[in-house]
C-alpha cells in the first residue's frame, strides 16, 4: 500500500475528488503554481486547470464569503485558508455566516463549504502564523471542526469533509506535515465524523487530544512507559461533532485523565472536555481531570515557542500529578 | 508646491506614471525634480545600505543565523525615497515588513530591529521617542491603525503626518479599503503608500486587482491617487513630499501607487523559480533603482568605482557593527514568554508563569 505523509495525502485526496467530482473546486492564496506555502497542492492547477484551482486575491474574507456564494450556486468549494490565524480576517463569514446560514434560510439553503487551513506552532513560523485558534470556531455552531494527527485520517476525513453538506473547517497540523509516512491508500475512502481513535491503549491513565497534540501524547506514554505507567491515548479526530462515547468509555476505563492541546489553557477545547467527562462519568474518576495547553498569553516569537508550548516534560509532569491524587 | 503630480490623477482612463530619473539614468524631459545633487547622494547611501545589508542577513539566515527575513531588493528607490519625505521628529511611520531601512532611516536603530529578527525580546523594543509602529505582518491590520493614528494626531493638535506602507496584495484585504475610506472621511494627515513589488508571495499582481493601476482607487474615496516609478528614487521623493505636504496643509490623505519589482523573493522560506518567468525578472533588473543613480552621478561627475568602494566598505561596517550589537544582545528567556503582555497580568497567568519558571505545577 502506498506510503503517504499528511502533505501528499491530503494532495491526493484532493487530487481524486477533483477527479471523480467536476464541481470540485479549489481557492485560496497560492494555491495554483506554487502550489499553496506547504504545497498541499502541489500539481493541481497543472492537471485541473485555472478555473478549478484558484488563486484568489489576498482577502480571506472574500475567500469565505465567496464560496458561500459558490456553494449556493451549485460547486463543491474547498477554501484555503493560508494559515489558521488568518481565519480571524474572514472570521465573519464562518462563524456567524456559513455556521448559520442553513438555519436562517429556514433550511432552504445549506453551505457545502469546505475550509482547510495549517496551524500550529514547533516550526518557528513568523507572528500569527502559529495559532491554535479551533476552540473559538466550536462557539459558532453550525460548523463542524476536523483536526486529523495523521495522514491516513487526513485523506479520509478529509474527503468526509468536502461530501459532508455542510461547513467544514479542516485544521491541518503544520509541524507533522512532513514528519513520517504512513499507509494511505489510493482510491476514495472516508473516516466518519464523531468517531475517536484509541490510539493506543493502557491501564494507568487517559491521555485525550487532538491534530499535532496527539503525536505529543504518544511520546509521552513512551517515557511514561519507562516508568511502568501504561497510557492510554485517545485522538477525537473531530471536535464538532464530539464522540462522547469513546471519551467516557476510555477515560472511564482508567479513571485519570490529562487533557493536552496547543491552544492557550483558558476556554481551551480542554474545558468542554473535561466538563463533559464530569458531567457524564463523575463516579468513575479516581483523580481530578487535568489539562495542558500552551500559556494563557498570546503566541509568542519563534524563539520562545518551546517554552509556550505543552511539551513532553509538562504532559509527563501532569500525568504524574494525576496518578498521585 | 506645483499641481505637480497630483495633475495626473484628473485622467480617469491613464494613469500616468510620475517619472524624473529614467532607467538610463538620464533626467526626463521636463522633469522637475526637488531632490538635489547633495540629497540624492544621500539617498544613494540608504539605498546601497539597504542592500548591503539585505544581502548579508540572507546569506545569515542560510547558515541558520538569522530569522525569516522578506528582502527589500529592488524596491530600495521606494522605501528610502518615501521615507526621506518625512521629519522624524514629528511624522509617524507605520510598516508593513518590507521596508527595513524606512524604519532605520526614521530613526529605528538597525541593531533594534535586526535584534527582532534574531528573536531577542527586550533588545528589539523601538526606542521610546521613535516614532515607529512594529512591523505588521497580519497583512494590512497596520491601515485601519494606521488611519486612527493620524487622526488622532490631528485630534491632539499635533503637526504629524502618518506614512502608512502596504503591498499590492494587502491592498485587497478588506482593512485596506475600510482605512482608505475612513481617511477620507476624517480627512486624516496620512499618506497610504502602496508599494506594487508586482507579487504577492506567487500570488501575480494581476490577480490582485481588474483596475490598470492600484492609484485610481483612491477616487473612490474621495481623495487623490498617483502613480509614481518606484525604483526612481527622485520621483518617488517628488510625490512623497507633495502628499506630505497636502496632509501637513491638513487637506487630507493621498494613494501613492509606487511601481517596483521585487528582486529577491517573497521571504527566505520562498522560491520563485517554481512560478516567476525569468524574463520578467532579467527585464525588471534592467530597471534597477540604485544603478540609474550611480550612472546618473557619474555623469555629473560625482560618482566613480573609488567612491564606490570606499561607501560600500563604509556601509559595510555599519552594517555589521549593528548586526554585532544585535547578535551580543541578551537572548530571549522563558519569562519572556509573559512579559508585555498585560499591565496587571491576572492571577492564573501569574501562577503560569511560576510554573514555567520553577517547573512547579500549584
Ligand atoms: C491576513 C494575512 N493573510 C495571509 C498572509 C500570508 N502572507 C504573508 S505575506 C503575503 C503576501 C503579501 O503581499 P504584498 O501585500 O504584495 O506585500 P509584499 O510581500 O509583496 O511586500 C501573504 C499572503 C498574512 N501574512 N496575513
Ligand atoms: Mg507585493
Amino acid at each position: 500500500m502506498p506510503q503517504r505523509t499528511i502533505v501528499e495525502a491530503i494532495n491526493n485526496a484532493l487530487a481524486e475528488e477533483m477527479e471523480s467530482d467536476p464541481l470540485v473546486m479549489l481557492l485560496g492564496l497560492d494555491v495554483g503554481r506554487l502550489g499553496g506555502v506547504f504545497r498541499t497542492t502541489t500539481g493541481l492547477v497543472e492537471r485541473f486547470g485555472a478555473e478549478r484551482v484558484v488563486d484568489t486575491p489576498l482577502a480571506e474574507a472574500s475567500i469565505i464569503g465567496a464560496s458561500l456564494g459558490l456553494a449556493l450556486a451549485g460547486m463543491v468549494p474547498v477554501a484555503e485558508i493560508q494559515f489558521l490565524g488568518f481565519t480571524a480576517q474572514g472570521f465573519h463569514q464562518i462563524g456567524p455566516q456559513l455556521g448559520k446560514f442553513r438555519q436562517r434560510s429556514r433550511g432552504r439553503y445549506h453551505c457545502q463549504v469546505t475550509i482547510r487551513a495549517p496551524f500550529g506552532g514547533g516550526i518557528r513560523s513568523p507572528e500569527f502564523h502559529s495559532d491554535a485558534v479551533e476552540a473559538q470556531f466550536v462557539q459558532t455552531p453550525g460548523i463542524k471542526i476536523v483536526m486529523p494527527s495523521n495522514p491516513y485520517d487526513a485523506k479520509g476525513l478529509l474527503l468526509e469533509a468536502i461530501r459532508d453538506p455542510d461547513p467544514v473547517l479542516f485544521c491541518e497540523p503544520d509541524r507533522l506535515y512532513r514528519s513520517g509516512r504512513a499507509e494511505v491508500p489510493d482510491g476514495a475512502y472516508t473516516v466518519p465524523f464523531g468517531k475517536a481513535a484509541v490510539v493506543r491503549e493502557g491501564e494507568h491513565i487517559t491521555l485525550v487530544a487532538w491534530s499535532a497534540a496527539v503525536e505529543l501524547c504518544l511520546r509521552a506514554a513512551d517515557k511514561l512507559a519507562e516508568e511502568g505507567v501504561s497510557a492510554t491515548v485517545v485522538d477525537l479526530r473531530t471536535l464538532v461533532p464530539l464522540d462522547i462515547e469513546t471519551l467516557c468509555n476510555q477515560v472511564a476505563k482508567t479513571g485519570r485523565c490529562v487533557i493536552v492541546h496547543e491552544a492557550p489553557l483558558s476556554a481551551g477545547f480542554g474545558a468542554e472536555v473535561s466538563a463533559t467527562l464530569m458531567e457524564q462519568i463523575f463516579y468513575d474518576l479516581d483523580a481530578p481531570v487535568a489539562r495542558v495547553g500552551a500559556f494563557d498569553v498570546p503566541f509568542p516569537a519563534a524563539s520562545l515557542e518551546d517554552y509556550y508550548l505543552p511539551s513532553l516534560d509538562r504532559v509527563v509532569a501532569a500525568v504524574r500529578k494525576t496518578l498521585q491524587s | 508646491m506645483t499641481a505637480g503630480p497630483f495633475a495626473l490623477s484628473k485622467n480617469k482612463d491613464v494613469q500616468e506614471r510620475h517619472s524624473v530619473l529614467q532607467a538610463d539614468g538620464t533626467i526626463a524631459t521636463g522633469a522637475q525634480p526637488r531632490m538635489e545633487e547633495e540629497f540624492l547622494l544621500e539617498a544613494l547611501r540608504w539605498m546601497m545600505k539597504s542592500r548591503l545589508y539585505d544581502t548579508r542577513v540572507i546569506s545569515l539566515q542560510r547558515q541558520g543565523q538569522f530569522g525569516v527575513f522578506s528582502p527589500g531588493m529592488g524596491q530600495e528607490a521606494s522605501i528610502v525615497g518615501s521615507a526621506m519625505a518625512l521629519d522624524p521628529t514629528r511624522d509617524w511611520i507605520v510598516p508593513q515588513y518590507r521596508e527595513l531601512m524606512a524604519t532605520v532611516h526614521h530613526g529605528l536603530p538597525l541593531e533594534i530591529i535586526t535584534a527582532q529578527y534574531l528573536g531577542k525580546i527586550g533588545p528589539a523594543r523601538i526606542p521610546d521617542g521613535v516614532r515607529v509602529l512594529p512591523t505588521q505582518v497580519s497583512i494590512a491590520a497596520q491601515l485601519p491603525q494606521a488611519t486612527g493614528l493620524a487622526w488622532g494626531l490631528r485630534l491632539r493638535g499635533e503637526d504629524a503626518v502618518v506614512m502608512a506602507y502596504i503591498g499590492e496584495g494587502g491592498s485587497s484585504e478588506g482593512d485596506f479599503h475600510e482605512a482608505l475610506n475612513l481617511a477620507g472621511v476624517t480627512k486624516s494627515p496620512i499618506v497610504f503608500f502602496l508599494q506594487n513589488n508586482q507579487w504577492a508571495i506567487s500570488t501575480s499582481r494581476r490577480v490582485q486587482s481588474a483596475t490598470a493601476s492600484f492609484a485610481f482607487r483612491a477616487a473612490g474615496y474621495g481623495f487623490p491617487g498617483v502613480q509614481v516609478d518606484g525604483n526612481d528614487v527622485m520621483a518617488v521623493y517628488d510625490v512623497a513630499v507633495a502628499a506630505v505636504e497636502r496632509a501637513r496643509k491638513g487637506e487630507g490623505p493621498t494613494l501613492i501607487e509606487s511601481v517596483t519589482y521585487r528582486m529577491s523573493f517573497h521571504n527566505t522560506t520562498d522560491n520563485p523559480s517554481r512560478y516567476e518567468d525569468p524574463k520578467e525578472h532579467e527585464e525588471a533588473r534592467t530597471r534597477d533603482p540604485i544603478e540609474r543613480v550611480q550612472k546618473y552621478l557619474t555623469g555629473l561627475g560625482l560618482w566613480d568605482k573609488k567612491r564606490e568602494a570606499a561607501l560600500t566598505e563604509e556601509l559595510t561596517q555599519e552594517n555589521e557593527a549593528a548586526l554585532q550589537l544585535a547578535f551580543a544582545a541578551p537572548a530571549p528567556v522563558p519569562a519572556d514568554v509573559f512579559a508585555n503582555v498585560y499591565d496587571h497580568p491576572p492571577q492564573r497567568v501569574v501562577q503560569q508563569e511560576a510554573e514555567l519558571l520553577d517547573g512547579r505545577r500549584d
